[in-house]
């Protein structure tokens, strides 16, 4: 369970980390908007000059984004081989059957493929540089305007927060109740396939037994301190917009700028 | 079963700026049939030295022998069932373990596992509930209907039942009330006597003092001291350091030795204590 990067946050320090969350997190949202307008090489190498940059700048090793890709290589491989053999071509270099391989299939390939990594990456970006609730906050922040609509922001967020506090916690119990089960002679992934699935009761029970308690003993301990959401509730955590997080804004918009350059060119 | 540490390491999340020690080139004997209380503060590396004992955790170098069983980095995780027949593991708050629908059922899941047939499960699984004090009627019992004291010894007796060679007891007592502690830690020690190895986590240096024959202090991922519990509590370094602190027995003699008494050697259980009192105050 420690091998997926996705989704995990790596301490540290560079620009990268101090950038606000809230324009972080909408960046690298934007920038997966536009990885759909590069069209050419160039805009392809330029976008992929501009994540290698911004992976060089955030001071983390490039291995952590090479291991991200992992879990999606079966995906990533499926799409790639799809695009290579399945793309509709006039001068096809080699034909069997419905299998084509030609110039332009394995341009697209290659287009995928790189547009796969870019936004793998620039996703481990946002999530190994920025605490998970950095992010429930800057998304509490964002969907703020939707408090005209009467739609529930705090609780939403708290939902949100709530949940990513309880993944490590979950990770833990299952952890050690499985080395409890194991330490009693289950042999995980051992046997048919209706063994497998056998030895995983005695890791549900007991895991959705423990979430309940750890559940009602967190709603016991919020109201035991006192906790109302609704209107008027300070942040112990702030968010503070700062020149670099315009900076960064204004980064975006020349990359995009250039790439519709690039794209008509 | 002697188990032997060899220059044993374990660190985690190696190449990466999380990476730590868990465990540094520990060497370290376990005697066979004996009491040994390994203790230690919270994080020092005391859960994760006992894990390599039934391979949970395997080294990142070095070896333990168990018996005659080598683990090694290498050793991969097919047929590990003989050992972890032979070492019985009560985790930290075992109760989270339970799983079945009836009490007895919980009880025979490791015999079971381990290759005991259904018949000598269920004898061992009444032999076992008697033993950690629950009478036969809450066999038929769901677990989650047990007071937590109760499960506890219902999560105890389901590790006995395999009937292992070495216990390891993570904590066994930790949240039981006074009377139900001394009856569990009794049970390990009368355990002990009929022929197993006991290897006991605990954080309170009363049941070290009253139960255990040999001691180890891990700190900071290192043995720190291994000996006798009254030579160790009388070791003056490790007191001033911070790393141990003293049996009530112990720390109440120290405050009597302000007071004109004097002891070459602290007393660590109460009856040694009294003994010692009575022979300064009455002079026999």
């Amino acid at each position: 369970m420690n091998k997926l990067i996705i989704g995990r946050y790596l301490p540290g320090d560079s620009i990268i980390y101090r950038l606000d969350p809230r324009g972080k997190f909408l960046i690298t949202f934007y920038f997966i908007g536009i990885v759909f307008l590069a069209n050419n090489v160039a805009s392809y190498g330029f976008l992929l000059l501009f994540v290698l940059f911004a992976v060089y700048i955030s001071k983390i090793n490039l291995g952590f984004f090479i291991k991200g890709l992992r879990p999606m290589l079966w995906l990533i491989l499926f799409t790639v081989l799809l695009q290579l053999f399945f793309t509709p071509s006039d001068n096809p270099m080699w034909h069997w059957g419905i299998f084509t391989l030609s110039t332009d299939g394995m341009r697209i390939a290659a287009y995928i493929f790189i547009r796969f990594v870019l936004i793998i990456f620039i996703s481990t970006l946002l999530t190994l540089t920025t605490t998970p609730i950095e992010i429930s906050d800057s998304i509490e922040s964002i969907l703020k305007p939707l408090k005209v609509i009467k739609f529930p922001v705090t609780q939403v967020a708290l939902m949100l927060s709530i949940a990513l506090r309880f993944v490590p916690l979950l990770i833990d119990e299952t952890t050690k109740i499985m080395d409890a089960q194991r330490a009693r002679g289950v042999d995980f992934g051992e046997g048919g396939i209706m063994q497998r699935i056998k030895s995983f009761v005695p890791i549900l029970i007991p895991l959705f037994v423990s979430s309940f308690s750890i559940a009602y003993d967190l709603a016991i301990a919020m109201e035991s301190r006192g906790y109302k959401d609704g209107e008027g509730r300070s942040k112990y955590r702030v968010l503070s917009w700062s020149k670099r997080d315009y900076m960064s804004l204004i980064v975006m918009l020349l990359i995009t700028i250039i790439l519709l350059f690039i794209r008509s060119y | 079963m002697e188990i032997i540490f060899k220059n044993l390491t374990q660190s985690y999340e190696a190449n990466s700026p999380l990476e730590g020690l868990g465990l540094d080139d520990v060497s370290l004997t376990i005697h066979d049939k004996r009491f040994t209380a390994i203790v230690g503060k919270t994080g020092s590396g005391k859960s994760t030295l006992v894990r390599h004992i039934n391979a949970l955790l395997k080294p990142t170098s070095g070896t333990i022998l168990v018996g005659d069983r080598e683990i090694t980095p290498e050793t991969n995780n097919k047929n590990l069932k003989p050992l972890r027949k032979n070492v019985g593991m009560v985790f930290q708050f075992p109760e989270s373990q339970l799983f079945e629908d009836t009490v007895e059922k919980d009880i025979m899941f490791g015999p079971m596992n381990f290759g005991m047939s259904e018949a000598d499960a269920k004898k061992s699984a009444h032999k076992m509930i008697e033993l950690v004090g629950l009478g036969e009627e809450y066999l038929e019992k769901s677990p989650f209907d047990l007071s937590g004291g109760q499960m506890r010894r219902v999560a105890i007796a389901g590790v006995l039942a395999s009937e292992p060679e070495t216990i390891i007891l993570d904590e066994p007592t930790a949240g039981l009330d006074p009377v139900g502690r001394k009856e569990i830690m009794d049970l390990f020690k009368n355990l002990q006597e009929q022929g197993r190895t006991i290897i006991l986590i605990t954080h309170n240096m009363d049941d070290v003092a009253n139960y255990a024959e040999e001691m180890v202090v891990i700190h900071d991922a290192k043995v720190k001291a291994v000996g006798k519990p009254k030579d160790i509590f009388n070791d003056k370094s490790l007191l001033t350091d911070d790393i141990l602190t003293l049996p009530r027995s112990a720390a109440f003699a120290q405050k009597l030795a302000e007071k004109n008494f004097s002891f070459p050697q602290l007393p660590i259980t109460i009856s040694e204590l009294t003994t010692e009192i009575k022979r300064q105050v009455h002079g026999d």
